[in-house]
């Protein structure tokens, strides 16, 4: 298992918090006012004021979604090759390193077994501050498994996204990962294991146009980014402004490509209430 | 005839050659010259192919004049029936489906198709389809797979449409429940990249069997413009991005991506359209026979096992 689990979240938002040299007090971007840092931490980087959502890291997802101490790290040994020997600015391997250096993560993907309200689940969450959380071989693999792994243990699968879409870096590779995982999952459908995914801040590109918006039911989390291409691109292509909120969980519940809105707080509650609606 | 930078040695040959056709009519003593003129041509075509650089390779799947789905449905079927609508919402021009024979046989055949006039062109999106393109797609494969029809699709798009209306219509769901469809049909499928394999919007017809591409195609996750203008923050090095993202098919290829590369005519799939048609058939009837007897169950595995074991990583 891997070393930095055993890390509690708290000391990770403090030395988050001493490298950015923020201070103990954060400034919030909804409602201005300017609060305690262990306030966010306290109420899993939830504005206690205004109800802003700002990312949450795997460690703070696990103590939210999970029951006490039933987490069970897979695949933490996972890492990603360089396919392509794939330079810009820099050589992939270079990015990868600074990132892991960074995250304390192998990859942008973090996934384990636990209990939900007493209930076999599988978990797997991106990590968004590696590399975007971009969806290469390593994050494919360890999302397949995941499944794989539901599959085998009869036990819903919740995958929490929050990433920039595929990893340009592993090229096409990268985009063969979405293939493989939604390949995975129709196996989980017809054994008639529930599903669930979870759209954090932000859900774009291929990892969107893959798993994240086919959950049984996708849950979005309050004002995140969810989309197929980024604004820029379209404002572009169209040469017209976009709606205010264009993107945004609200928008896509107008559509009708979630479920629902569930503020973070309230996830767990509200998935156990799911599954249990479902399989009790 | 629209010639590209690197094809420019042939404008002169090829117009003398035409002039000489069209004098010779019928008058002796110009064959030879014509011959000889020839030979030659095919000569500088053969060094200008042996020395392409990655990134006109790019521009050759990219070439105006590159068979587009429509001339293959032309050139290798009969018979050909087209199907409209996703019953939805509308009809995606982008996105062209339906059945036909194919050596006989009745079989599913969807593609993107770009168009070739600026009208046209317009007309089918530059083939980016909308939400509505997939979901035809996936009826139309829902169906081959209740009547047992192979299901070929043919992959030539710069990448699903970026726009407003298709973020609104859950471009990001059409694309992903296509991923689901294709992975759980009951038939064969095959998917051969023809020109341009572009993103998620070229995957959501490419969850196949096999996967197959023409010499001179390219897969990849994102245009080289589009990697550019994110990793080099400027558009205009889209052929460093194209040589960093390794998109052509012997790329492919090596990375477990593609079974069979189909050898396009000296000089590029446009140069010579019925012999490129050719040759495709050839490769598909071979791919499809070497599927037959497979099973519904057999044929889902086959398919899950492909992409299962696409993929880099230690540990
Ligand atoms: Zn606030």
């Amino acid at each position: 298992m891997a070393g930095w689990f055993t890390k509690t979240r708290a000391t990770i938002e403090a030395e988050a918090k001493k490298t950015l040299g923020k201070g103990i007090f954060r400034r919030c971007v909804g409602c201005s006012e300017t609060i305690k840092d262990e306030e966010f931490v306290r109420n899993y980087e939830v504005c206690p004021n205004c109800g802003h959502h700002y990312r949450l890291r795997a460690p703070g997802w696990v103590e939210l979604l999970l029951d006490e101490e039933t987490f069970v790290e897979h695949d933490a040994n996972l890492h990603s090759k360089d396919p392509l020997g794939f330079v810009d600015s820099k050589p992939y391997p270079t990015r990868v390193t600074a990132a892991q250096k960074k995250s304390g993560h192998t990859d942008a993907f973090v996934s384990g077994s636990g209990k939900l309200n007493d209930r076999d689940v599988e978990l797997g969450l991106f990590a968004f501050h590696f590399m975007g959380g971009s969806m290469g071989s390593v994050v494919g693999e360890k999302i397949t498994r995941t499944i794989e792994r539901g599959l085998a243990n009869k036990a819903p699968v919740l995958l929490l996204s929050s990433s920039g879409g595929a990893r340009m870096q592993e090229g096409a590779l990268s985009l063969m990962q979405m293939a493989k995982s939604v390949s995975a999952l129709g196996k989980l459908r017809e054994a008639n294991i529930p599903f669930i995914s979870i759209l954090a801040d932000p859900t774009t590109g291929g990892v969107a146009a893959s798993f994240a918006l086919i959950g049984d039911v996708n849950i979005a989390e309050p004002g995140a980014l969810i989309g197929f291409a980024g604004a820029r691109v379209i404002e572009q292509t169209i040469r017209q402004t976009l709606p205010e909120g264009f993107q945004r969980a609200e928008f896509l519940l107008d559509h009708g490509m979630v479920d629902a809105i569930v503020p973070r707080l309230e996830m767990k509650a509200h998935i156990g209430n799911l599954l249990s609606l479902w399989l009790d | 005839m629209a010639y590209l930078d690197f094809e420019k040695p042939l404008v002169e040959l090829e117009r003398r050659i035409a002039d000489l056709k069209a004098a010779s009519d019928g008058l002796d003593g110009l064959d030879t010259q014509i011959a000889e003129l020839e030979a030659r041509a095919q000569t500088v075509q053969r060094n200008i192919c042996d020395q392409l650089s990655i990134w006109q390779k790019v521009q050759l799947s990219r070439h105006p004049d590159r068979p587009y789905f429509l001339d293959y449905v032309e050139h290798c079927f009969t018979d050909f029936t087209e199907l409209h609508g996703d019953r939805l919402y509308s009809d995606d021009s982008a996105i062209i489906a339906g059945f036909a024979r194919f050596n006989g046989r009745p079989v599913a055949i969807i593609g993107h198709q770009k168009g070739r006039s600026t009208k046209e062109k317009v007309h089918r999106n530059f083939g980016m389809a909308h939400p509505e393109g997939y979901r035809k797609a996936c009826r139309i494969m829902e169906l081959a797979s209740r009547f047992g029809r192979p299901v070929l699709t043919f992959i030539d798009t710069p990448g699903a449409y970026p726009g407003l209306g298709a973020e609104e219509r859950g471009q990001s769901e059409a694309i992903g429940h296509a991923l689901y469809v294709m992975s759980q049909l009951k038939v064969p499928v095959i998917a051969t990249v023809i020109g341009e394999g572009g993103s998620g919007g070229a995957l959501a017809l490419g969850v196949a069997n096999r996967v197959l591409m023409l010499q001179y195609s390219t897969y990849s996750v994102i245009t080289p413009e589009g990697c550019a203008s994110i990793l080099w923050r400027d558009g205009a090095h889209a052929p460093d991005a194209a040589e960093q993202l390794k998109l052509l098919a012997p790329n492919a290829s090596k990375l477990g991506i593609v079974e069979e590369i189909v050898e396009e005519p000296v000089g590029g799939a446009h140069r010579d359209v019925p012999n490129m048609a050719q040759r495709l058939t050839v490769a598909l009837e071979a791919q499809l026979k070497d599927l037959d007897g497979l099973s519904a169950e057999e044929l889902i595995e086959d398919r899950y096992a492909k992409f299962r074991k696409i993929g880099a990583y230690n540990g």
